[in-house]
């Protein structure tokens, strides 16, 4: 039983959390803030993760994960330590973000979904970013690169090789 | 009015110091008009006041906003919510996102407002995932304004309490219907629910919600501050009062998010005016007007004016007035390929017809751009559309068939080229 009171997740998510409780009515609302700040500390969300959240929020392991795999931003598989995310939605796309991914996707030698060997890059397709006017994104951890073309695509992944 | 406000936003846009507390208070009448309606208008004013306005909701419905807070029962002993709808995720759409960069104090002043004339003392913003720095921006706005006392209990010693929370979703298209939006607020996966009840009935935590969108929030102050007749005034169309924030992606040489009076220009002005005309010398072909789910309109359509009723009346739809210019050498299969795929992705898997039709759309489009399709496969794709468009519980369902039908419609020979061999996949 030491494994089940063994804690992952960190003082300070204890104290968002708390933070969090009063601004809400139920604290299952808070199930989405507490997936996005154990997704902060782990980089995506380990089973054990999941089980940490269902027993602080007070509910089922399987009613957690229901939810985190609804949406698409909490990884339940691990991640590089760079997400790169193309979006490649109409206004992206209109703007050659095509191109863009399989210049990436040479780039980087993996396909669209996978992670490098050296784990510092994952590539992802990414839905409609909110960043039309200044198509094509992506986005590139939790910040977005925008204008981008084939050449200002090199130099960050670059940036990010150099950097690392 | 005078000429220079005809814009109400547009103004303050894409410069980062102009978001801080001490500019919205010194450059831009910040919070007097919250100041005048917890000073001396009753809710039941506040709601005339916004009905006097015309204006429509701005997340793509176009409902009436003042009659929506109408809806609110009034004699109800449970907590009432305020919910705006900051999920912004309709292909096409990056207004919501400017407002909260640049104007994040009008929001919040909107969002005192709106809470004061419903009865509601907790509101949240729904943010889309996304939307991290967003988020962070806002986040600091609302400390900003909390330490000021414009939130908080007792705002400006007028005994009304307000908090506001910022709420994120995590990446989810049908997050942005208002009823999914409620679940996943509530910490549940973001299915739509069935209505009746509407939110104003049993909305967020089972208690009488209005949603409204960011644009249509961050309005009111704008409309307390002119008054509800001449905020009406500022749009050329009846029905629909203020001004529209669009934005405008695509082929144009100038995309960008733009501010203009409703019902003042056509969309043809917009794209040639705002927009440059269409990029790199080329011809237009098509617009999709208001989000990736418009049906989309030739270049031979786009003298319309561009405001809600005119666009209804040729078939289309204003939506969250996002529009996207396609120029003559696009494949219109292809793109409706990827819009179809879109959908598909984001169905939320609840209704058969929404759930199963996008992928057999999206399979029958696979087919005719790889060419492997039947001739009849045109029409049974328009057959699958019409049978999801008004069978499912939200509007996703409606949101994938319009391409469908209005792509095939009006471009229709490049549909048959495909199927006829006459044109491949490169």
């Amino acid at each position: 039983m030491t494994e089940k009171t063994e804690k992952h997740l960190s003082e300070k998510f204890y104290d968002a959390m708390k933070g969090l409780e009063p601004r809400y009515p139920d604290k299952k609302a808070l199930i989405l803030p507490a997936l996005h700040q154990a997704q902060k500390e782990y980089g995506w969300l380990p089973k054990e993760v999941l089980a940490e959240v269902a027993q602080y929020i007070g509910v089922h392991e399987a009613q957690i994960r229901e939810v985190a795999s609804f949406y698409t931003m909490y990884n339940l598989k691990p991640v590089g330590k760079m997400h790169l995310k193309i979006c490649t939605n109409v206004a992206c796309c209109l703007r050659g973000a095509d191109g863009l991914m399989e210049f990436a996707e040479k780039k980087l030698g993996v396909r669209c979904g996978e992670t490098t060997p050296d784990g510092l890059f994952t590539l992802s397709e990414e839905e409609c970013l909110g960043a039309c006017t200044t198509a094509p994104a992506m986005m590139a951890n939790d910040d977005y690169v925008e204008n981008l073309d084939i050449q200002g695509l090199n130099q960050f992944i670059e940036k990010v090789k150099h950097e690392r | 009015m005078s000429a220079e406000t005809k814009t109400l936003f547009a103004q303050h846009f894409w410069k980062d110091s102009n978001r801080t507390l001490e500019h919205y208070l010194t450059a831009m009448n910040g919070y007097e008009s919250a100041k005048k309606v917890l000073g001396s208008m009753t809710p039941d004013q506040v709601i005339e006041e916004v009905k006097k306005a015309n204006i429509r909701g701005r997340g793509g419905a176009g409902f009436p906003m003042g009659m929506k807070w109408s809806f609110i029962p009034k004699n109800s002993q449970k907590p009432k919510y305020l919910v705006c709808n900051a999920d912004e995720s309709e292909p096409g759409t990056c207004k919501d996102r400017q407002i909260i960069r640049y104007t994040p104090h009008l929001l919040i002043e909107g969002l005192i407002i709106g809470s004061y004339a419903i009865g509601c003392h907790h509101a949240y913003v729904y943010i889309r995932g996304e939307y991290v720095r967003e988020a962070e921006l806002l986040n600091a706005a609302i400390a900003e304004a909390y330490a000021k006392g414009f939130l908080g209990k007792n705002v400006m010693g007028s005994g009304f309490s307000i908090d506001i929370t910022v709420h994120r979703g995590a990446g989810a298209y049908i997050c942005g219907e208002e009823t999914g939006l409620l679940n996943s607020l509530e910490g549940k996966r973001g299915e739509p629910r069935v209505k009746p009840p509407f939110p104003a009935v049993s909305g967020a935590f089972s208690c009488p919600t209005a949603v409204n969108n960011v644009e249509s929030i961050a309005n009111v102050p704008h409309i307390i501050r002119l008054g509800g007749e001449e905020f009406a005034k500022l749009g050329k169309i009846d029905k629909s009062g203020g001004t529209r924030l669009i934005s405008l992606s695509g082929h144009v040489n100038k995309p960008g998010v733009y501010e203009a009076q409703a019902g003042s220009m056509t969309l043809r002005q917009i794209i040639d005016e705002f927009g440059g005309g269409v990029w790199k010398g080329k011809k237009l072909k098509a617009v999709i007007p208001g989000g990736s789910s418009s049906p989309v309109l030739t270049a031979e359509e786009v003298d319309v004016v561009y405001d809600v009723e005119p666009l209804m009346k040729i078939g289309t739809m204003m939506g969250s007035a996002a529009i996207m210019v396609i120029d003559e050498d696009t494949d219109m299969v292809k793109l409706l390929l990827r819009i179809t795929k879109f959908y598909a992705h984001e169905s939320c898997g609840q209704c058969t017809p929404c759930r199963e039709g996008c992928h057999w759309m999206e399979s029958l489009l696979h087919k005719i751009v790889h060419g492997e399709a039947k001739p009849g496969d045109i029409d049974l794709l328009v057959d699958v559309a019409g049978n999801i468009g008004g069978k499912t519980l939200c509007a996703l369902g409606d949101a994938a068939a319009m391409p469908v039908q209005s792509f095939v419609k009006r471009f229709r020979s490049e549909f048959d080229a495909y199927v006829k061999g006459q044109k491949s996949h490169a």
